[in-house]
């Protein structure tokens, strides 16, 4: 057998061993971002959002969505990612990737995959929930959304494989998600467009990059965004390329893996 | 004529918090050997392996694996190597099988054939009727065959076991034994670590003791236990004594009141022990070894070092 085709087969078991870890624990991984998303979607939506009225000339609801979308692929990729690479370290089963003649790039893309899958996953099972409370949402470019779903996944992934490598603690990849990603998150654009903030708060918005991924999504999703699209998406893929050289560089290192 | 399944020039290791582990080991194991690496707790055996399978990066020196040099095509070696880590590494919470079959998958072996050696290898280490149980409820010594069945999978060459008996039962480790001499015979090479003496003299064709980072010794099994010059024994006796007696030759002192210790050198007769006892009125009831002879040995070789 060819080397490629070996490296293909360990990366399809890598890939699947990952899948199946979080449809296995699917109470834990699937179904709390549907309920999350639907009570945002009842207080936020139906509650509030009318007397809210309309946001960039779109009914509230129908704003928030591929903001909320957003949020769970974010937050479901890098979690799976950094979950799942620490407890195979705390575990020391990933000796078991260590040993094999599995590639670092390899074992790097298959748990990426891992969260791209179920970022993706999470984010169609979000836009389900909401058609039930927006049953008229129509997607603008279903292009352009496919790809910055696609792209946001991966980034978070990496984001999440660095925080894993770096953990001593289960302590360690919680920290990140709590106090870095999700106030970038819901300062970057989820329930408002910066067009309504004062001009200084503005302008700190835009160093905010959750806000180009969100309103890049948001511009698949509705047509409308507050950033420029080519320069995001210029910005999602350099970081991914940036977090990708980090991350193999780090396990080429043997850092956070090998004593 | 035999290759090498393992060679080792100059290996060294010092850890980031500057524990220097190796100071730069030469070691060699031919194709087929049985062979024991010894040591005290700390000596570097875990490093060398952690080195060895990649677990451990180390500082200088080179490892071949048949001839495969691991800096040069690491994947190749490692193809040709499994490892039996001293604690349990895999998802407690996976099946037994898929455990098995995914560490296949790791070694570029397709779904079907990984499916088929799974089956064959869990038959083979008892492992079979126990497939579907997540590894989490299985003993102690279920856990250790899922370890071994894990490093067979992909059928190497070359197997290293850092002591695969460890916490183990008598009974399951003597079975463990005969499993490790019938793929031994069966062509693969095993390299050992364990802290029972006793398995490695009963297993080993060749033998390195490691200390302080130093290899102290490196020989065959048979030629180490020539060496030995004095065997201790301790001899069940009728009558309590308060003190030993005093027999030419024989260093004799007194365990407790009914047990004697006597060290009795190569070139002495056993009989001649005895017989000096019954005449002194002294009955033995029974004897047996003071303790395993390789780790009289073993313990004098670290104590020097």
């Amino acid at each position: 057998m060819s080397r490629k085709n070996e490296i293909l087969i360990s990366l399809i078991t890598l890939i699947r061993k990952e899948i199946k870890r979080y449809l296995r624990i699917w109470i834990q991984t699937l179904v709390p971002p549907a309920v999350t998303m639907s009570l945002y979607f009842v207080i936020f939506g139906s509650l509030i959002g009318p007397r809210i009225g309309s946001m960039d000339g779109l009914d509230y609801i129908q704003f928030m969505i591929p903001g909320l979308i957003m949020m769970s692929v974010i937050t479901n990729s890098y979690a799976n990612v950094v979950s799942s690479f620490y407890s195979v370290k705390f575990q020391k089963s990933i000796e078991e990737l260590l040993v094999s003649p599995m590639p670092n790039w390899a074992i790097l893309v298959g748990f990426v995959m891992g969260g791209v899958t179920r970022g993706i996953l999470i984010g169609c099972i979000v836009f389900c929930v909401s058609l039930f409370f927006y049953p008229t949402f129509s997607i603008v470019n279903p292009m352009l959304t496919i790809l910055v779903l696609l792209l946001t996944s991966i980034l978070f992934s990496l984001m999440g494989f660095i925080n894993a490598i770096f953990a001593d603690s289960f302590d360690d990849i919680s920290i990140i998600p709590t106090f870095v990603l999700t106030p970038l998150i819901y300062l970057g654009g989820v329930f408002y467009s910066i067009n309504i903030l004062p001009d200084i708060w503005r302008n700190i918005s835009m160093a905010n990059p959750m806000l180009y991924v969100v309103n890049t999504f948001r511009e698949g999703m509705l047509g409308v965004s507050d950033v420029s699209i080519p320069f995001a998406l210029s910005m999602i893929l350099l970081f991914i390329a940036i977090l990708s050289v980090a991350c193999l560089l780090l396990l080429n290192k043997g850092v956070g893996t090998r004593q | 004529m035999n290759q090498f399944a393992l060679e080792i020039t100059d290996l060294k290791k010092t850890y980031d918090n500057d524990v220097v582990a190796l100071k730069g080991i030469n070691l060699t194991v031919q194709e087929g050997d049985f062979f024991a690496l010894l040591g005290p707790n700390g000596a570097g055996k875990s490093s060398t392996i952690g080195i060895i399978a990649s677990l451990v990066t180390k500082t200088a020196g080179k490892v071949r694996i048949f001839n495969i040099d691991t800096d040069e095509n690491f994947p190749e070696a490692k193809r040709l190597l499994g490892v039996v880590s001293q604690e349990i590494n895999f998802n407690n919470f996976e099946k037994v099988i898929d455990i098995v079959t995914t560490q296949a998958g790791f070694y570029g072996i397709p779904l079907k054939e990984a499916m088929e050696k799974t089956e064959i290898t869990l038959k083979r280490l008892g492992l079979w009727e126990k497939r579907n149980d997540q590894a989490r409820i299985l003993s102690g010594g279920f856990k250790r065959r899922l370890m071994i069945a894990k490093a067979l999978i992909h059928e190497p060459k070359l197997l290293i076991l850092d002591e695969p008996t460890a916490g183990v039962d008598i009974e399951l480790r003597r079975e463990m034994w005969d499993f490790l001499k019938e793929i031994n015979e069966n062509g693969t090479t095993i390299i050992l670590t364990t802290h029972y003496l006793e398995e490695a003299e009963q297993l080993c064709k060749n033998i390195a003791i490691i200390d302080h980072g130093e290899l102290i010794e490196n020989t065959s099994m048979k030629d180490l236990l020539r060496r030995l010059d004095v065997q201790g024994f301790l001899l069940d006796i009728d009558q309590s004594l308060d003190n030993p007696p005093s027999i030419d030759n024989f260093q004799i002192s007194l365990e407790d009141s009914n047990t004697l210790n006597v060290a009795i050198k190569k070139d002495q007769s056993i009989n001649q022990l005895f017989d000096q006892l019954s005449v002194q009125g002294i009955n033995v009831s029974s004897m047996r070894n003071e303790s395993n002879r390789l780790e009289e040995m073993f313990i004098e070789m670290v104590k020097k070092n």
